[in-house]
């Protein structure tokens, strides 16, 4: 893995988890890097969305789950005590699988971090909404339309409010659990490019269970299998000369 | 005679039985209300809504009843939907999905088929008897509201599950907090089925008999209650005194008709009312 000026923002280290009794997650370790895209690919069942779940302690609100392993935010261990996980999903942000935008108007959808966090200034808000909503490259088809319930748009279309809503808080990490599975390729394609342009400003984990879109939007690609890393390198080099013999049979279509 | 037929003639037989059953449920309701109707329209007047009784009940009207029916739903609905709906949101939002709590949510669903002559007997001993709230509207109000509490935890319940997950994952992974989130992205959505829940509780306290003629309801009142301490006069109950215990049981039977169409007009206002209030919140929300 080449070095040149990368830094790590995100890291698991030798990262178990359990359902239970059951280990869903083993030994796992990866670095994420300040702008870049890391892919999260593998089999239904891999494990693939546990392991994002875990960046944010999602998987806090599922019980019986346990973690294992070490998972570094700027170095410092975010399954420590001390940390206040509301303030750490703060920091970062996450979309989900189906888009999910509240039943409340587009602009309250981009206000809601905000003003759960106090920001009451409308003025504020409003500012924080058009960029956020431009940083989604939504803002050109809903900005006369604020007002509306969010329901009304299109699936693409709330995806990309979703995007906007995590942009309004200012995270530092994006996680994106496979965003582009409910909706159409156009607005695929769409998710995609605003991919590319956020990891300039944010570091972005996405899982996919399309191989296509990891080659496409990342930098560094993880292959998981049955709930271990097979292989973690430079997506072009997963791609194209994988050293992993299970990550050649996956990526050229042999199962998965 | 082909499959195809045979197939056809099934389906026929499958839907003209369910029709039936629908149409004789609807007819039988429908001659019980027409009954009442007949017999107790008659009766019905500004009279018989705003007097009291008079002459050994023989004649006047039902004012007492009415007013008191409506104090004692109100303290009902003080007991039983704030802490109804908090249970629900408790065992909902926050409780641990345990051993413990699946027997509390089986107690409950249980307490809610309890008949409600046992309320009434526990209201006397609870609130008339140790709490020495004597027969009252406030004990008879507060056994009705016991007895409404399963069904408003139950229907909160259940209107907290209809909230997507996805509304309060969204929530916290944008920071907020627990509260924040079941304040602010919840509970909005959830308080119209809430509610809609509850009236239907309440309702079918209002037309209850059982539980308030140990615990408050008086056979008869020269006067309106004045304090939580006074007894008062019900329409359930009054409705069972003209009907089965008066002495003049014939001469009566018009004014018993009557507070039966008054009650059942005042349950159906109740359950019409719930369902109003559902409808435009939804609307608001969608």
């Amino acid at each position: 893995m080449s070095s040149e000026d990368l830094k790590i923002k995100l890291q698991a280290q030798n990262l178990d988890f359990y359902y239970g009794a059951n280990r869903a997650l083993k030994n796992v370790t990866i670095d994420c890097y300040v702008n870049k895209v890391t892919a999260l690919i593998g089999p239904s069942g891999c494990g693939k969305s546990t392991f994002i779940r875990t960046f944010n302690r999602m998987n806090d609100l599922i019980p019986g789950t346990r973690v294992e392993g070490r998972i570094l935010l700027d170095d410092k261990d975010i399954n420590d005590p001390d940390v206040d996980v509301v303030e750490l999903r703060r920091r970062v942000g996450m979309v989900f699988q189906k888009p999910n935008p509240f039943p409340k108007s587009i602009f309250d959808n981009i206000a809601y971090g905000l003003r759960i966090n106090g920001m009451r200034d409308k003025r504020k808000l409003e500012e924080v909404a058009e960029r956020s909503l431009r940083g989604a490259a939504l803002w050109d088809e809903v900005k006369d339309r604020l007002d509306e319930n969010a329901f009304a748009l299109s699936g693409g279309q709330q995806q990309r409010l979703c995007i906007a809503r995590s942009l309004a808080v200012e995270p530092e990490v994006i996680l994106f659990d496979e965003p582009c599975s409910a909706i159409d390729p156009i607005a695929t394609a769409k998710v995609e490019d605003l991919i590319e342009k956020l990891k300039t400003r944010y570091t972005v984990v996405i899982v996919t269970h399309n191989m296509q879109q990891a080659a496409r939007v990342s930098d560094y690609t993880a292959f998981m299998m049955l709930g271990e890393l097979v292989e973690f390198d430079v997506t072009e080099k997963i791609f194209t000369n994988p050293s992993n013999k299970l990550t050649e049979d996956y990526i050229t279509g042999r199962f998965g | 005679m082909t499959r195809a037929t045979q197939k056809k003639i099934v389906q026929f037989a499958g839907f003209l039985s369910l029709r039936l059953a629908t149409v004789l449920v609807l007819a039988i309701l429908v001659l019980f209300l027409y009954d009442i109707v007949k017999k107790g329209g008659g009766v019905i007047s500004w009279e018989f809504l705003s007097t009291a009784p008079r002459k050994g009940m023989t004649q006047g009207g039902i004012f007492p009843a009415i007013v008191g029916t409506f104090f004692v739903t109100i303290i009902t609905a003080v007991l039983a939907i704030p802490l109804g709906m908090c249970a629900a949101i408790y065992l909902n939002e926050y409780a641990r999905q345990n051993v413990l709590t699946r027997l509390i949510r089986l107690s409950i669903r249980n307490l809610s088929g309890v008949p409600s002559i046992v309320y009434g007997l526990f209201g006397v001993i609870l609130f008339v008897n140790a709490l020495k709230f004597g027969t009252s509207i406030l004990s008879a109000g507060l056994t009705l509201g016991l007895m409404t509490l399963p069904w408003t935890i139950t229907a909160s319940e259940e209107a907290l599950k209809a909230i997507p997950n996805s509304y309060r994952e969204g929530a916290l992974a944008l920071g907020a907090t627990k509260w924040q989130m079941i304040r602010t992205n919840v509970l909005p959505y959830a308080v119209p089925g809430m509610l809609t829940g509850t009236v239907l509780g309440l309702a079918r306290a209002a037309g209850e008999t059982a539980p308030i003629m140990f615990t408050g309801a008086a056979f008869f009142l020269p006067y309106l209650p004045k304090s939580l301490s006074d007894q008062f006069m019900a329409l359930p109950y009054h409705l069972y005194i003209m009907s089965t215990q008066h002495h003049a049981i014939l001469q009566v039977r018009p004014i018993a008709y009557g507070t039966a169409l008054v009650l059942i007009a005042l349950v159906l206002g109740l359950n019409m009312t719930a369902v109003i209030f559902r409808y435009r919140l939804r609307r608001k929300y969608r």
